[in-house]
């Protein structure tokens, strides 16, 4: 049999059928189902008169609208059009006897930690969801890509996707990191070496010393940027770290299926001589902490660095660097490190998890942020909260300055009332720096969690190695 | 969904590269539980100033393009996030076809199902529909699924690529949630074997 790569193996597992021409019915093992994109879905089923097919493989929870103050069980702290997405999902779940974490649960948060955190992600699944941050749940070894809301519909109504293969990508970052590098800067450098459309078509295996060496949540934020790369997929084969954080948890397998589970997992990975279509290889000790300094993902650039000329570009870059560089209100040639930062925001899918909370109470303790800088941690889950008061981060969080916010999506995507406003400047540990993603006319870096705490001591953008 | 048929229409430039999906429609708007009524706010940024007036400079703003149907786009469109909302506004708005050198991959799958075409072409002929696209309302294009071919208002004619079970369902207007409905038994089967293969999934 020729070699296959890890890819290969989860995807024949799944094909259910295949027509001539390559096209496939992918048979999904998990559904994750949010707010915002399933209700046209679930009033498509109801106007065809269909149901879910396998509401017990459909997890929904409500993270995007969700407010992320301590008051939220308000319903005046939300707007009437984000009451109504939240009561819809409410009520679809209740009709279509899906899993579901209301905003009361405490185990409600942002759909891709709280599918990790509950053990419905296990490795060699295939994961789909209404959302482009499903590329998170491969850092188990897990299939898992965004769908579109007509997709949802596909699969609430019959557990499969249509799909055609992608090609192999395979990014190998080698030896060790630097100390105050972290996953963030790991999965940020790939895509300024990349590009943001250099996945496109691809589905990419992580792989290489300083990605086995990370931990599931550092290996949680790398595989949720692959998008961010073009790739809707990234993957890193399952391994001891990875059986080690699932076993467990509440729906992991356990007894003889836990072991028969194993079997089948420690089969899952890329053998020798495999085929990939493109590789990429970084050296971990070339990685360095890195900033976004445009509006593009890729504009990445280590934090010793200057915001680039946009004739250093070619092609239609040079007008979408010079758009950017206007549209954050930089100059060519200013130092990185003298941008002035107004908010500092912490959470998200990216970098909303425990290991997360504690790389900023590192930098934090005992400090204070700087006067009048607005801070605020949003912890990806309400069972994250709970632990990182557990372990007195939230009260070195408090003490320091920071607001300590209930469990959403929060000012990632600004849907709900976290947002900047016009022209303001914000170091973030999310993934996207679009315009107006945070906010209208909002400006975003994005950076890891360390140096976003970093950002928020000194009111500027900061190279985290000063401070450790 | 309706049917494709050929398409003649004003196409608009849009050169810019990496146009993402927070900028096709703004999450300010994908609050609604609908999935129409979109049009009105696709590019909202760059299409209009914070009151709500237009931006006068902006393509689909200026008189010949106000009734556009294709975009002629700068590479990688449609890139981040998975929100459908984009291709609904887009196709809420009227237009029917986007031609770029790239595609963010869920995007160009969300096209197909909500009566788009998007056409893959090398740099070189986006180029030149680019400059064709630049002569506002006097140029109109026409895209011929059934023959794969793009013909610009100078009569030339560039071939395009389509997947033909996508290029299928777009033709015919097919539901394909039916279509894979009607091999449930593949699904059971398939189903069977798996719960055997894998019974803790």
């Amino acid at each position: 049999m020729s070699p296959k790569t890890l890819y290969d193996k989860i995807w024949d597992a799944h094909v259910a059928h295949e027509a001539e021409d390559g096209t496939c019915l992918l048979y999904i093992d998990r559904h994750l189902v949010h707010e915002v994109t399933s209700p046209q879905a679930f009033e498509g089923l109801r106007l065809a008169g269909r149901k879910v097919h396998a509401p017990d493989k459909t997890i929904a929870v409500p993270d995007h609208n969700v407010p992320t103050t301590l008051d939220r069980a308000d319903p005046a702290t939300m707007t009437e059009e984000s009451r109504i997405q939240v009561e819809a999902l409410d009520k679809n779940a209740k009709e279509f006897g899906v899993h579901y974490y209301p905003v009361s649960d405490i185990r409600q948060g942002i759909v891709h930690i709280v599918g990790p955190e509950q053990g419905w992600t296990l490795p060699g699944m295939t994961v789909v969801c209404g959302d482009s941050h499903t590329a998170t749940h491969g850092a188990f070894g897990a299939l898992a890509h965004g769908i579109g809301t007509s997709e949802v519909e596909h699969v609430l109504a019959t557990q499969t996707l249509i799909q055609k293969k992608s090609k192999n990508m395979k990014v190998e970052i080698t030896g060790k990191l630097n100390p105050g590098v972290t996953a963030k800067d790991v999965t940020l450098a790939i895509i300024g070496e990349t590009g943001t459309g250099g996945g496109t078509g691809y589905v990419i295996e992580y792989c290489g010393e300083a990605i086995q060496s990370l931990s599931m949540e550092g290996r949680m934020t790398v595989c949720n940027m692959a998008i961010e790369g073009g790739a809707r997929a990234g993957l890193i084969a399952p391994d001891e770290t990875t059986y080690k954080y699932v076993n467990g948890r509440a729906h992991a397998p356990k007894g003889a299926q836990w072991e028969a589970a194993m079997d089948w997992w420690k089969t899952l990975f890329t053998d020798e001589g495999a085929h990939f279509d493109k590789v990429v290889t970084l050296r971990g000790e070339d990685i360095q902490p890195v900033v976004t300094w445009g509006t593009s993902p890729e504009d990445v650039l280590p934090i010793t660095a200057t915001v680039p000329n946009p004739e250093d570009f070619e092609g239609g870059k040079i007008e979408a660097a010079r758009r950017s560089i206007e549209y954050m209100g930089l100059t060519p040639g200013q130092k990185l490190t003298d941008i002035e930062i107004d908010t500092v925001f912490i959470g998200s899918c990216t970098n909303g998890r425990i290991e997360d909370l504690r790389a900023v109470a590192d930098v934090v303790k005992g400090k204070k942020i700087k006067d009048g800088m607005r801070a605020m941690i949003v912890p990806g889950s309400g069972l994250v909260r709970a632990q990182a008061e557990d372990e007195g981060l939230a009260e070195i969080f408090q003490d320091a300055g920071f607001e300590w916010r209930m469990a959403g999506c929060s000012m990632c995507l600004a849907m709900n009332p976290d947002q900047l406003s016009e022209g303001e400047r914000c170091a973030a540990t999310s993934n996207r720096n679009f315009e107006g993603r945070q906010g209208y006319k909002g400006r975003t870096h994005l950076v890891s969690p360390a140096m976003a705490a970093a950002a928020a001591l000194t009111g500027k953008l900061t190279d985290i190695r000063e401070l450790i | 969904m309706e049917k494709y048929t050929k398409l003649t229409g004003i196409a608009a430039p849009m050169p810019l590269v990496n146009i993402d999906t927070d900028m096709i429609i703004p999450k300010v708007f994908l609050k609604s539980i609908k999935r129409t009524g979109f049009g009105v706010n696709l590019f909202d940024e760059m299409r209009y100033n914070r009151d709500g007036t237009e931006i006068e400079d902006f393509v689909l703003n200026k008189p010949q393009y106000r009734k556009t149907e294709i975009l002629i786009a700068g590479d990688n469109f449609g890139c981040g996030s998975s929100r459908e909302h984009a291709p609904w506004a887009i196709a809420d708005f009227g237009i029917k076809c986007v031609v770029s050198t790239s595609f963010a991959d869920i995007f160009f799958n969300n096209c197909f199902k909500n009566g788009i075409l998007p056409v893959v072409l090398p740099q070189e002929q986006v180029d030149l529909l680019m400059a064709d696209a630049e002569k506002g309302e006097n140029a109109r294009m026409t895209v011929d699924l059934d023959a794969q071919e793009i013909t610009t208002s100078d009569g030339d004619v560039i071939t395009f690529d389509v997947d033909p079970f996508k290029k299928q369902c777009l033709l015919e207007g097919l539901d394909d949630i039916a279509l894979t409905m009607a091999k449930s038994d593949t699904i059971k089967t398939f189903e069977e074997q798996a719960a055997q293969a894998r019974p803790w999934v």
